[in-house]
């Protein structure tokens, strides 16, 4: 689960580490309160404005500006306020700015990249910092992998001071500035572990002339299975930041994501699902999304299921792969029955069911009274829904 | 022979006592005859699956009484770790777990306590494994398979089901069907599954299903290169995903470059691997490669 930068920072300020603050605001009649916050308690008489997205590499697309006084933060405000920032990591339809963090300014000499995440291939967490901060760090390792310090967490024994001290001098930090690293790098990896993070990235931790080192920025990621632990962290959570109909189907505990195709499909089990996706490509169509209806898939599943796919205007076909195993066939076989009767459909459905109770399935939708397509098989099937979504 | 599980492998099941734990444990019973018993604390003395198996209060209890040296996970993920590890404790020498949604940072400690011991772990997340007329441990559904000469490894579960009726269309049959589960932290690989099978004298040709999401797949390919002779077949689910989404298992998300389905397919296929692209064609490919 992902959080705003400003919630971050927040998060990283309870476990003492330094952070550029200031105050998130949603609407422009807060900006005159945050400007003055930020102003007397914060002492900063420049600003900088930053947009709130879940989407990184916002300075390029303009959603990070610095400014010299309060009129150029007004200006600013209202200018982000409500726009479609277009980055990098959001596609070129953008993400719309609900919410500003009006921050303080700091004079800025260094700029660093620290981060810890999981590393796969070990199994265990590893720390890593770079002196190339403030940029991408994936551009980074692939130019300059020398200038990526890494030190691995071994499990049970957490970052050791010697681990801290190496990464601190991995940044070429002296004296005062590394013991102050140190320092952040051990809190955090507390946050991390205490909070289970997925990521925890400050990028840029930039040094100042006169406060230290400051995390300029937070990007911080939960691990989804562990949020029954942490309610505060589960609260956090911003909806307006994730697609309506994802959203949407979690409630009836589907796993759905969006895409750009006109080929919507439901299939169970996220493996065939993907590979669901690819043969429908392969086939000269485009997956409107992925869908796994899971091992309790029943009718009302099915139902929902139907009801997001369609919600996407591009769809042009849906096909309906399911194997079944500990999922009887003959259940989803009623719930496409219902879901044809009920909703209104105006596009081709392509059908292909295999596994437990299959042959009972197939009389099933033989003999209703529903307009679908039946298919043999996986190559089938995906040449069927290609051909009915006439692409 | 196969490989993991057969007919004298002896199943005790965690959570046993628990809806999910009870049915799949009155399958696994019904498959191979070999469940023993159940481990459910607090409820020792009692008896499971119709009177059929007892329950214990702990692995180590149950290992003594019943000489088990497989155990089946259905433990809720806010107790799984500490079961797998009970499991490996108590010195059982295979551990499954099934359970899904245990906390990474528990498994980074779960994955690094198992590698002390001499348990091999498999899962979390996984639907288990079959052997063919041998022994079933896990979720899978026993007709999907008959007893052959295919060693199947993949990452997913219906994607398993789909290769072994592929392979079933083309008269082939498997030696043993293994989920090895899509999180990030995963007990045994890939890699050290392909060694098996080449060490397994009734096992002729691999399948090895995976996805999108971390290098396990190239790590294995490598390894395939150097030290498997028989002939191996791959493939990758995601080739359509958009880099950063997380495509159901909480491991199938495109972080690095080398993750995405392309990278892969290519990287495997020059370690050697009959790289399929279409997954309508795992079957057809294995019966290829073994006429060869």
């Amino acid at each position: 689960m992902k959080i705003h930068e400003f919630q971050g920072k927040q998060l990283l300020k309870k476990y003492g580490i330094p952070i550029q603050d200031g105050v998130m605001i949603e609407d422009l009649s807060e900006a005159e309160a945050a400007l003055d916050h930020v102003e007397k308690e914060l002492g900063s008489d420049k600003f900088v404005i930053k947009a709130q997205i879940h989407a990184g590499g916002r300075g390029k697309g303009g959603g990070v500006k610095v400014c010299d006084n309060r009129e150029e933060a007004r200006e600013q405000i209202e200018r982000m306020l409500g726009m479609t920032l277009v980055t990098k990591q959001t596609g070129e339809e953008g993400q719309l700015v609900r919410k500003v963090m009006v921050a303080q300014e700091f004079d800025m000499q260094l700029l660093f990249y620290v981060a810890i995440t999981l590393d796969r291939s070990t199994g265990m967490d590893v720390f890593m910092v770079s002196s190339e901060g403030g940029v991408e760090i994936e551009e980074v390792a692939k130019e300059t992998p020398e200038k990526i310090v890494r030190e691995v967490v071994r499990p049970g024994l957490g970052l050791r001071s010697f681990q801290a001290r190496n990464l601190a001098a991995g940044l070429g930090l002296k004296g005062q500035e590394a013991k102050q690293a140190m320092g952040i790098f051990t809190n955090l990896y507390t946050c991390y572990r205490e909070q289970d993070c997925s990521i925890a990235e400050i990028n840029p931790l930039v040094t100042t002339p006169d406060e230290g080192l400051v995390a300029l920025d937070a990007k911080i990621v939960f691990d989804e299975n562990a949020l029954y632990m942490h309610q505060d962290i589960a609260e956090m959570r911003d909806l307006d930041e994730e697609d309506p109909a994802e959203v949407e189907a979690g409630k009836f505990d589907l796993n759905y994501i969006k895409l750009d195709g006109n080929v919507g499909c439901m299939v169970n089990g996220a493996g065939l699902a993907m590979a669901t996706m690819d043969i429908i490509k392969q086939r000269g169509g485009s997956p409107a999304n992925f869908l796994d209806v899971g091992g309790g898939a029943n009718v009302e599943t099915v139902k929902n299921g139907f009801r997001i796919i369609l919600s996407d205007p591009n769809v042009k076909a849906v096909l309906i792969n399911i194997f079944g195993g500990i999922v009887r066939c003959d259940r989803i076989a009623n719930g496409i029955i219902e879901a044809l009767k009920e909703l209104d459909l105006t596009v081709p459905v392509v059908v292909r069911l295999a596994g437990t109770n299959a042959d009972v399935a197939k009389e099933l939708l033989a003999n209703a009274d529903v307009d679908l397509i039946s298919a043999d098989n996986f190559e089938d099937a995906a040449t069927k829904v290609v051909e009915a979504a006439g692409i | 022979m196969a490989i993991l599980v057969d007919k004298d492998s002896k199943i005790i099941v965690q959570g046993i006592t628990g809806s999910e734990g009870s049915f799949h444990a009155g399958q696994c019973l019904e498959y191979g005859n070999n469940v023993v018993g159940g481990v459910t604390p607090g409820k020792g003395g009692q008896t499971a699956l119709d009177g059929k198996v007892p329950v214990f209060n702990s692995c180590a209890e149950a290992r003594k009484a019943t000489g088990a040296n497989v155990s089946l996970i259905f433990v809720p993920p806010p107790f799984a770790a500490d079961a797998i590890m009970e499991a490996a404790s108590a010195g059982i020498e295979l551990i499954v777990c099934i359970t899904e949604g245990i906390p990474v940072a528990q498994m980074v400690e779960v994955k690094a306590f198992v590698n002390t011991t001499n348990s091999r772990f498999i899962g979390p997340n996984c639907p288990g494994i079959l052997t063919p007329d041998g022994a079933k441990v896990g979720i899978m559904p026993g007709f999907i398979a008959s007893k052959g000469s295919v060693g199947l490894i993949s990452k997913s579960g219906t994607l398993t089901y789909e290769a072994a009726d592929q392979l079933g269309q083309q008269g082939l049959g498997q030696s043993t069907c293994i989920g090895i589960g899509g999180d990030p932290i995963i007990g045994t690989t890939m890699k050290d599954l392909l060694e098996m099978f080449e060490n397994d004298p009734e096992t002729e040709a691999i399948v090895m299903i995976g996805e999108i999401g971390g290098s396990m797949e190239i790590e294995a390919a490598q390894y395939a290169k150097e030290h498997v002779t028989k002939p191996v077949i791959g493939f990758i689910a995601g080739q359509t995903a958009p880099p950063g989404r997380r495509m159901g298992h909480a491991g199938a998300i495109v972080s690095g470059a080398d993750e995405s389905a392309a990278a892969k397919k290519k990287l495997m296929a020059e370690c050697g691997i009959n790289v399929v692209e279409s997954p309508a064609d795992i079957g057809r490919t294995v019966k290829e490669a073994l006429n060869k």
